[in-house]
C-alpha cells in the first residue's frame, strides 16, 4: 500500500486526504477541527500508511495523540504550521590524541535512531556526531570512525550486503584501525557473524558484531550499554575473533562476547537473546574492561595480514526437517537448480524414509547435502541407528556440531568457492572458527528449568 | 477582613496557617488549582499483558537492574525532566515475583493488545463524565526516567476530551480522561540506588484531568471528593488503600503550574494547597527582590570552589567527619541573595531548602543536612573557615555561600544544581514536580515534565472504537449519581441513604427492585435500608442476585415473608406464621425461659427477647413479640 505521495498530506488517503485538501491543512498545520461532537485543537500529524484512511491524527498540546474520523468534520480552521525536526544532536565527535582508533559499520538495526511517523519505524541515525549526541560516554572509549554501509533491518542481509561487509572490513584493517564494530539488526545477527567468520579469517583485530533489542528510542535501551562495550572490545580487548556483543543478563551488567559461529538468538524479545550453545562464551565485558573466560583465542597483533575470501552463493538450502514431510520439497529445490543443502534434521540427525529417494536423487544431481541438529546443542551422530547409516549412505554428510545456520552460511561460502562436492565436504568439514569443535564441555548446555527450588534459588540471589 | 499584604515573607513574620484566608485572599493571590485523579480500573488482568490485576505481594523471587538514558521526542527535543533524571546516575533495581510479573513488564517482551476489558470500563466512565470520546485511540508512551517504570515510559492513550459534571450548583470542566497501565511501587531511594516492587505495574488505571476551575484549597478537595465517587458510584473502579491517587496542580498570579503528586487522602488536600501558595508568593517576593538588585539568571556566573582543603580542619561535627573519610566540599557563592536564605517558603521551611532538596534528589547526596549556608543562623562552620571560604569565594560577608560535600562527581552536580536554582529565583517559581511530606508540605521531586516526553507507541496499532461499541457501552451506562440522587429523592429515601446508596454498588439493584415494591409493606427506604444495612452480605449486584430479590420481594407483597426475614435470610427467606400460630410459637419458646429474670423491666425486656427471638426471628414481626414478651412479663 502506498500513500498519496505527497509530502504536504503525508501517509493520507482518500476520505481523509479530501478533507485535509478541502481546508488546506496540511501535515504539521496548528488546527482547531469542528466536529459534529465538539472542537479538537491540535497539530495535524502525519498518517501511518498502514492504517486507515478515514481518521485524521491531531496532537494535542498535552503530548496526547488522538484520531478523529473525517465523517463529523465539518471545519477545519489552520493557525500556523511547525514542522518536526527529527534530529538527534549532533555534536563533533571529540579526538583524542593516544586513544584506540575504531571503526564502526552500518548496516542498519536500532542502534542509534528516530522514529519515522509515516510508518511508525524506526530509523538509524549514525555519523558519529548524532552517536556522540546519544552516547557521549564512547568518547572516552575510543576514536570513532563510523561507515553507514547500509540501512537494511536484518531480515534483508544477503550475499551483497555479506560480501560488501566482508570487503568493507578488510579495507578498514589495511587501513590500520585498532578494532570493527559492526551495527546490525539482532533477528539475523548471527548469521552474518557465522558468515564473516568464514569470509575474515586471521583478522589482526577484534570485530565486534552489535545491535539492541530495545530500540534506542526508549530510556530503558539496551543499545547504549551495549555500543559501549563493543565499542571497548574492539578498542581494549585482546580478542582477535569475530563476535557478537550483547548482553549477558537482562539487568544492565555486563555483555558477553560469543563466538561468531557459535552463537544464537534463542529469544524473540529478551535482552539476553544471545547465547553461545555447546560451548561457553569467549567472555564478558562491562564498563571495567574485558576478562575472557577461556585462553585459546585468537590474539590481536600489529601486523595488518587478514585473509578476505568474500565468496557466497544462495543457491543453497536450509531445510528444517518435520515428521511427514514428502520427497517433493527436497525434489523442487534439485529441480530449480540449489546446489546445497542444509538438513536440520530430529534428533542425532534423523529424516523420513520416504524422503530417501528424493535425497538419492538429489546426490546424484551433484546437491552438497550436510546433516545438523534441530536440538541446537549437540553432535550429529549417524552411526548410532540404521537409519542414520541409511542417510549417510545417500549422501548426506554430517556436520558435527555446526549450528544451522551456521552450517547454511558455511555452505554457501563454501559454494561460492568451488562446485566439486568432495571439495565442497573438506571445506565444510574443516574447523575454521570453532564452527565445528571437537569436545563440548559439560557447561556448554544449560537451559536450566524453573520452578526446580535450586534454580529458582539461584535467581534470587543473582540478578537475572 | 485579613489582608495577604499583611503576611510579607520578606519580613520574617509567621506564615497565616489554613483558615486564616477566606475566598477573597485566595482570589486576590489568583490562585488556581486542577486535578488530575487516577484510579484504577476493576479488572482480572493487567492493562497490556495477562498478569493478574490487583494481587500485591512483599515477598519477591528474583531481581534485574536497570538505568534509564533520555530520548528525543518525536519533536525533536529531549525532555527537561528526563534530563534531570539522568544527571541522578540512578541504580534501579526491580524485585519480581513469579505470580505478579511476566516479560512484558520486565521490559523483556513487547506488549499485547489492550486489554478490552479495561478500555470498555474506561469508555464508559468517559461516557459518564459527558467527555467526547474520541475515534481512534492513539497509544502514547509518556517517558519516566526515575524507573517507576522498567520500559522508561507509561503506555497511555486518551479515551475522551472536553466534558464537565455538575458540582454544587455549577461545571467543573473534565479536560480529559486517559488509560495508563500503573507505575511501580516504591521500596527505597537512597543515594544513588532505588528500589522498586513491580506487582503494582502494568495494572489498568484511567486518570481524569479536570481543568483548573478551583479557586480555594477547599474547593479543590470537595471536587476531588466529587470525581472519586463519580468513578466509584460506577462499579468499575477499585477502591481501598492506594487504588485511586491524585495530583494536585497549584498555581497563584505570576506563579507557575506546581504539580503536587500522588497526594494519598483527600483530606490532606487544602492544607498542601494552601502551603503551595504561600511558597509560590514568597518565592515571587524573592524574585522582585532580585529584579530590584539587577540579578538575572546571565549574571550569575559558575564560580563555584573546591573548599575540601579549608573544611577539612573543622573541629569535629558531620561535615568534619565526612571530610575525613574522603568526601569533597565545594562552595558556592549567591552574590545578589543576602538576606533571602532565610525567607519563609512553607510552614518551618525557609528558601534554602529549594537548593537542599535539588542536591538531595539530583545530586543523591540525601543524608541530611546535605548543604550548610554561611549567612544561616544556625551555627555550621567555625567563622574562621567561613572566612577563608569567603576569601577564596572572592565574596564578602553578608553574600550567602552554599557548602555542599559528598562523592566528587555528586559534589560536581550539586554545585552546579545550585546555581541552576539559584538562576530559577530570578525567574520566578520554576515548573516542578513536588511530593507532599507529611507535615503538608512540599518537597521537590523533579522537574514538571512537558509535552516533550510524549511519543507514540509504535509496538502498537491505534484501536478503532467504532460506532457499534460506543453504543453498547452507552447503551448500559449507569446513571450519574446526581440523576441517582433526583430519583431518590423523588422515591422518599431519606437523605442520608440516598447519599450512601446513590454512590454504592448496590444502586443498580435498588433500581431494579423498586418498581416492584409497589404499595406493599416494604418502603423504598425500607429496601435501601435493606440494600446497605442487611447484616448477611449477599451479591450486591444485579446479576448476581437479582432472582434472589425479586422472589422475596414477590413473597413480601403477597404477605407471606417478613421484612426481618429478608434482613436475617442468607438463603431462602422463612415463611412469616399466620396469627394464630405466631403467638403459639411465642408462648412456646417463652416456656423454655429460665427463673430468676432481672427485676427492672427493662433488662427483663431485654432477656426475654433474646430467648425468644432466634426461634422466632423472620417468622414473627419484631414489633409483635416485643409487645407479647411485655406483656408475659410484667
Amino acid at each position: 500500500m502506498s500513500g498519496n505521495g505527497n509530502e504536504d498530506y503525508k501517509g493520507y488517503r482518500d476520505p481523509a486526504l479530501a478533507v485535509l485538501k478541502k481546508f488546506d491543512a496540511l501535515v504539521w498545520s496548528d488546527v482547531t477541527i469542528r466536529t459534529d461532537r465538539g472542537e479538537f485543537r491540535g497539530l495535524i500529524l502525519p498518517r501511518n500508511e498502514m492504517a486507515d484512511p478515514e481518521h485524521v491524527v491531531l496532537k494535542m498540546s498535552t503530548g496526547y495523540n488522538i484520531g478523529l474520523h473525517v465523517g463529523g468534520m465539518q471545519e477545519i480552521t489552520v493557525h500556523g504550521r511547525k514542522v518536526a525536526n527529527y534530529k538527534i544532536p549532533e555534536k563533533a565527535f571529540p579526538y583524542s590524541e593516544g586513544k584506540p582508533r575504531v571503526k564502526l559499520l552500518g548496516t542498519g538495526g536500532t542502534i542509534a535512531s528516530r522514529l519515522d511517523y509515516r510508518t511508525g519505524a524506526v530509523i538509524p541515525a549514525f555519523s558519529p556526531g548524532e552517536l556522540y549526541g546519544s552516547v557521549p560516554e564512547l568518547a572516552d572509549v575510543c576514536n570513532l570512525e563510523t561507515e553507514k554501509l547500509y540501512g537494511v533491518f536484518s531480515e534483508n542481509m544477503s550475499r551483497e550486503q555479506w560480501i560488501g561487509l566482508a570487503e568493507a572490513i578488510g579495507r578498514e584493517i589495511a587501513a590500520g584501525v585498532d578494532g570493527i564494530v559492526v551495527g546490525h539488526g539482532t533477528d539475523t545477527m548471527h548469521h552474518t557473524a557465522a558468515i564473516l567468520s568464514f569470509m575474515v579469517q586471521g583478522s589482526p583485530v577484534p570485530i565486534v558484531m552489535v545491535g539492541s533489542q530495545r530500540s534506542s528510542d526508549r530510556p530503558s535501551s539496551d543499545a547504549a550499554i551495549n555500543l559501549m562495550n563493543a565499542a571497548r572490545t574492539a578498542a581494549t580487548s585482546d580478542l582477535a575473533e569475530v563476535m557478537v556483543c550483547m548482553f549477558g543478563p537482562t539487568s544492565d551488567q555486563y555483555g558477553l562476547l560469543h563466538q561468531g559461529t557459535r552463537v544464537r538468538k534463542m529469544h524473540s524479545s529478551y535482552r539476553s537473546t544471545f547465547r553461545t550453545l555447546s560451548d561457553i562464551p569467549l567472555g564478558k565485558v562491562d564498563q571495567n574492561g574485558v576478562t575472557p573466560f577461556r585462553n585459546d583465542y585468537r590474539r590481536r597483533r600489529a601486523d595488518r595480514d587478514v585473509t578476505v575470501k568474500a565468496v557466497f552463493d544462495d543457491r543453497v538450502s536450509l531445510v528444517y526437517y518435520y515428521p511427514g514431510m514428502k520427497p517433493d520439497i527436497i525434489d523442487s529445490l534439485v529441480d530449480n537448480g540449489y546446489k546445497g543443502i542444509i538438513i536440520a534434521g530430529t534428533g542425532l540427525g534423523h529424516v523420513n524414509r520416504p524422503l530417501y529417494p528424493a535425497l538419492e536423487r538429489a546426490h546424484r544431481a551433484g546437491v552438497s547435502m550436510f546433516m545438523t541438529v534441530q536440538t541446537l546443542w549437540g553432535f550429529v551422530q549417524m552411526y548410532v541407528y540404521e537409519t542414520g547409516r541409511e542417510i549417510m549412505e545417500l549422501g548426506v554428510v554430517p556436520a558435527a556440531n555446526m549450528l544451522p545456520e551456521v552450517a547454511y552460511m558455511k555452505l554457501g561460502w563454501a559454494l561460492g568457492q568451488t562446485q566439486d562436492p568432495a571439495e565442497v565436504a573438506r571445506i565444510m568439514l574443516t574447523p575454521i572458527a570453532r564452527d565445528i569443535t571437537e569436545r563440548e564441555p559439560y557447561n556448554g548446555y544449560l537451559v536450566y528449568q524453573g520452578g526446580i527450588p535450586e534454580v529458582d534459588q539461584f535467581l534470587s540471589e543473582h540478578w537475572k | 477582613m485579613n489582608d495577604v499584604s499583611r503576611y510579607d515573607p520578606l519580613q520574617g513574620a509567621p506564615l497565616p496557617v489554613l483558615g486564616a484566608w477566606g475566598e477573597d485572599e485566595y482570589r486576590s493571590l489568583g490562585l488556581m488549582s486542577g486535578l488530575e485523579v487516577h484510579q484504577q480500573l476493576q479488572t482480572s488482568k493487567k492493562l497490556f499483558c495477562r498478569c493478574p490485576a490487583g494481587r500485591y505481594t512483599t515477598e519477591h523471587h528474583a531481581e534485574i537492574l536497570r538505568h534509564m538514558r533520555p530520548t528525543l521526542s518525536e519533536m525533536g527535543d529531549y525532555d527537561g525532566t528526563a534530563l534531570m533524571e539522568f544527571k541522578t546516575r540512578k541504580n534501579i533495581t526491580y524485585l519480581l515475583n513469579d505470580e505478579t510479573v511476566c516479560t512484558y513488564e520486565m521490559d523483556d517482551a513487547p506488549p499485547f493488545e489492550m486489554n478490552p476489558e479495561a478500555l470498555d470500563h474506561a469508555v464508559r466512565v468517559s461516557l459518564m463524565l459527558g467527555l467526547q470520546v474520541v475515534d481512534e485511540i492513539h497509544i502514547a508512551r509518556k517517558q519516566y526516567l526515575d524507573g517507576s517504570i522498567p520500559t522508561g515510559f507509561q503506555r497511555t492513550a486518551i479515551i475522551g476530551v472536553q466534558g464537565a459534571v455538575p458540582h454544587r450548583g455549577r461545571r467543573i470542566g473534565i479536560r480529559q480522561l486517559s488509560i495508563e497501565e500503573d507505575s511501580c511501587r516504591e521500596v527505597s531511594d537512597r543515594g544513588h540506588s532505588r528500589v522498586y516492587r513491580t506487582d503494582r505495574l502494568g495494572m489498568p488505571l484511567i486518570e481524569t484531568v479536570t481543568d483548573p476551575d478551583m479557586h480555594t484549597p477547599w474547593d479543590v478537595a470537595a471536587v476531588c471528593d466529587a470525581l472519586r465517587r463519580l468513578a466509584r458510584a460506577s462499579g468499575l473502579v477499585r477502591t481501598g488503600v492506594g487504588a485511586a491517587r491524585q495530583d494536585v496542580n497549584v498555581s497563584i498570579r505570576g506563579g507557575s503550574r506546581v504539580e503536587i503528586k500522588g497526594v494519598p487522602s483527600i483530606k490532606r488536600i487544602p492544607r498542601l494547597v494552601h502551603n503551595e501558595a504561600l511558597r509560590q508568593r514568597s518565592l515571587l517576593a524573592i524574585r522582585d527582590v532580585l529584579r530590584e538588585r539587577r540579578v538575572t539568571a546571565d549574571s550569575l556566573q559558575d564560580v563555584s570552589r573546591d573548599v575540601t582543603a579549608i573544611v577539612q580542619g573543622a573541629g569535629g561535627g558531620y561535615l568534619h567527619g565526612a571530610i575525613t573519610a574522603g568526601a569533597r566540599a565545594a562552595a558556592v557563592p549567591l552574590p545578589g541573595f543576602e538576606g533571602l536564605m532565610s525567607t519563609p517558603t512553607q510552614p518551618h521551611t525557609r528558601f534554602l531548602k529549594e537548593f537542599s532538596d535539588r542536591v538531595r534528589v539530583v545530586a543523591c547526596i540525601d543524608t541530611l543536612p546535605n548543604i550548610v549556608c554561611s549567612t544561616s543562623e544556625i551555627p555550621t562552620l567555625s567563622s574562621s573557615e567561613w572566612g577563608r571560604i569567603e576569601r577564596a569565594c572572592g565574596v564578602g560577608r553578608d553574600t550567602p555561600i552554599m557548602v555542599v560535600w559528598g562523592d566528587e562527581q555528586d559534589v560536581r552536580t550539586a554545585a552546579s544544581e545550585i546555581l541552576l536554582r539559584a538562576r530559577e529565583a530570578c525567574v520566578g517559581v520554576p515548573e516542578e514536580t513536588r511530593q507532599a511530606l507529611p507535615d503538608d508540605t512540599t518537597g521537590f521531586e523533579r522537574v514538571l515534565p512537558g509535552p516533550s516526553r510524549m511519543y507514540p507507541d509504535t509496538d502498537l496499532p491505534p484501536v478503532v472504537l467504532g460506532a457499534e461499541r460506543l453504543q453498547r457501552l452507552a447503551a448500559d451506562l449507569p446513571p450519574p449519581p446526581w440523576e441517582r440522587l433526583a430519583r431518590l429523592q423523588r422515591d422518599g429515601v431519606g437523605e442520608d441513604l440516598a447519599g450512601r446508596l446513590a454512590l454504592h454498588p448496590a444502586w443498580a439493584l435498588y433500581a431494579h427492585l423498586q418498581p416492584r415494591l409497589g404499595d406493599g409493606p416494604l418502603s423504598a427506604t425500607g429496601l435501601a435500608s435493606l440494600l446497605l444495612d442487611r447484616d448477611l452480605p449477599r451479591p450486591s449486584s444485579l446479576a448476581a442476585a437479582g432472582s434472589w430479590w425479586e422472589g422475596a420481594l414477590d413473597e413480601l407483597r403477597a404477605g407471606r415473608v417478613l421484612p426481618e426475614a429478608i434482613w436475617w435470610s442468607d438463603g431462602e427467606p422463612v415463611a412469616a406464621l399466620p396469627p394464630a400460630d405466631a403467638r403459639a410459637a411465642f408462648d412456646a419458646a417463652l416456656a423454655g425461659l429460665p427463673a430468676g429474670l432481672p427485676a427492672e423491666s427493662g433488662p427483663r425486656l431485654r432477656t426475654v427477647m433474646g430467648r425468644v427471638m432466634p426461634a422466632l426471628r423472620g417468622r414473627v414481626s419484631g414489633r409483635q413479640a416485643a409487645a407479647w414478651a411485655e406483656e408475659a412479663t410484667s
